[in-house]
């Protein structure tokens, strides 16, 4: 099981610009590197994160074989109403993980 | 022991077969050159002394603001409370005994067309050949929210002196039951197992003097300099006293508050009236004034002769230089030193720098009277530096106590021996 790490302000003023930030612990193997005894190490990565807000999709990104291992993404969101946040990693055989946050809007 | 008197003698031998290599030395000895030097560590005052033996009629100068050399080697003791800070000042009365000018003042500037150094307070130089022995400075803007005026609130103690007393200070003026932060840069950075030293000796001050506190060592690599050996010791010894967060457990610091007494990864925040920040890196600032430092703020070097291939007439050594696989060390500031003054003697004298074999041995305590080490045999041949293959080593795993023990031994003798090569 990948471990998740989320940071999302508990709370914000409506209107205001909140940070998110969303790391995973994967391997991100790249499919192009070489064992000690000169084999390829199969590729293994993750190829797709979603985070949406109540339902609506609100940021979304394809990784590919370049993305360092451990991903971390920064992004931003207008706060406007109290809610869960779900986000969401697909690895490239189909797994995926999830994790979730609540916003409180005062 | 057989162990120490080689490596004693590797660092001995070196300098005699330097000499030797430097033959016939009558050239040399004619040879009249002006030769400035800045920075007086480990790298520029063995420089210094082997231009001088070599080059007796040249004009050796030596600039360096500190009428005291504070060694950053076993430093990690004094911050612990094992060791005086005087056993580790020297001072520059043999250098001068020996014939070296020595300038108390700062260069500020390089004109490598002109091929003058600006000082401080001083008039300019003139040289034919500079060396660079300027050593780190730290790059305050890669943390937000730190700079330089913070280093009396997060203290970085990475270079040696009042910053050294100063955590020492900290750590004793701590409650029992408060968290100690060490916060490790990316690499490249001085010395490479460091941090995990001062760790494993912070926590040996935690676990004697205030058992309920605790170290949190927050890093931004996953792997580092003897790993296993130091993870290996922190299980035995340090249990409840020590915890290491690499880069993919959140481990980065990202951000520093000081006024709060904070530092922030990108997930979480750790308060702590003890924190050493040790700041991401770059050569000494001289170096990038005389335009021998590239985009990664550190100075590549012909390791044949360790001469800038920036600038020509300006060698750079030590922790400025880009030299891996040698890492930024003492041992290799010393060796490095070594062997720029018997290339610049070559040059001087008519006749080209000649490859030779450089090595390296750090030693780091991980209680205070067990050692472990890491050596490397390297080649300056065929324009690059690489790590000769089957030579060099770690010290063993689940190792006898008497092992340990005896590297900690060895470990005083190498000291002794290279402030000795340096300084007298």
């Amino acid at each position: 099981m990948a471990s998740i790490r989320l940071a999302v302000p508990k709370t914000a003023q409506s209107g205001d610009i909140i940070e998110i930030k969303a790391l995973i612990q994967h391997e991100m193997e790249s499919g192009f590197r070489r064992g000690s005894r000169g084999e390829v190490i199969p590729r293994d990565i993750i190829v797709r994160f979603e985070c949406s807000f109540e339902g609506v999709q609100i940021f979304a990104a394809d990784f590919h074989p370049a993305i360092a291992a451990n991903p971390l993404l920064t992004f931003h969101m207008r706060a406007e109403k109290s809610g869960r946040l779900l986000f969401e990693w697909t690895d490239q055989n189909g797994e995926t993980w999830r994790d979730s946050a609540d916003l409180e809007v005062i | 022991m057989s162990l120490v008197f080689n490596r004693r003698n590797l660092i001995q031998s070196a300098v005699l077969g330097a000499s030797a290599a430097a033959l016939p030395g009558s050239a040399m000895a004619q040879a009249r050159a002006r030769i400035v030097i800045v920075g007086g560590g480990f790298g520029g005052a063995t420089a210094a002394l082997t231009l001088k033996r070599l080059l007796p009629s040249s004009d050796i100068t030596l600039i360096e603001p500190f009428d005291q050399f504070v060694a950053c080697p076993f430093s990690n003791l004094v911050i612990a409370g094992l060791r005086d800070i005087t056993s580790q000042s020297f001072s520059y009365d043999r250098l001068e005994a020996a014939g070296i000018t020595r300038i108390a003042d700062t260069a500020i500037d390089v004109d490598p067309v002109a091929k003058t150094v600006s000082l401080q307070w001083g008039d300019d130089l003139t040289y034919d050949k500079l060396i660079l022995s300027p050593g780190i400075d730290f790059r305050f803007e890669a943390l937000e929210g730190y700079h330089s005026g913070m280093t009396g609130r997060l203290p970085h103690a990475w270079k040696a002196g009042s910053q050294t007393l100063w955590l020492q200070l900290k750590l004793q003026a701590l409650e029992d039951g408060q968290t100690v932060i060490m916060s490790v840069p990316p690499a490249p950075y001085r010395c490479p197992p460091g941090p995990y030293e001062r760790a494993s000796l912070i926590a040996h001050f935690l676990k004697t003097q205030k058992p309920r506190s605790k170290l949190i060592i927050l890093d931004a690599k996953d792997q580092f300099s003897k790993m296993a050996l130091f993870k290996e010791a922190w299980e035995e010894h340090y249990p409840d006293h020590l915890e290491w967060r690499g880069a993919s457990n959140d481990g980065t610091v990202v951000r520093v508050d000081a006024e709060a007494d904070t530092v922030f990864t990108d997930f979480e925040s750790f308060q702590s009236p003890a924190i050493n920040v040790i700041p991401p890196q770059k050569a000494g600032f001289i170096a990038e004034r005389a335009g021998v430092a590239d985009a990664t703020g550190w100075c590549p070097i012909d390791p044949l002769s360790f001469a800038s291939t920036l600038q020509s007439d300006i060698h750079v050594i030590g922790d400025a230089t880009i030299a891996a696989p040698m890492p930024k060390s003492a041992f290799s500031a010393n060796l490095q030193g070594k062997v720029c003054a018997v290339a610049i003697a070559r040059i001087v004298a008519g006749m080209s720098p000649e490859p030779t074999v450089l090595a390296n041995t750090c030693y780091s305590y991980t209680t205070p009277d067990e050692a472990i080490s890491i050596a490397g045999v390297y080649s300056n041949a065929g324009g690059k530096l690489s790590s000769i293959s089957g030579a060099g080593g770690v010290s063993p795993l689940r190792a006898d106590k008497a092992i340990r023990n005896a590297e900690a031994a060895q470990a005083h003798h190498w000291f002794e021996t290279i402030t000795a090569e340096a300084f007298g």
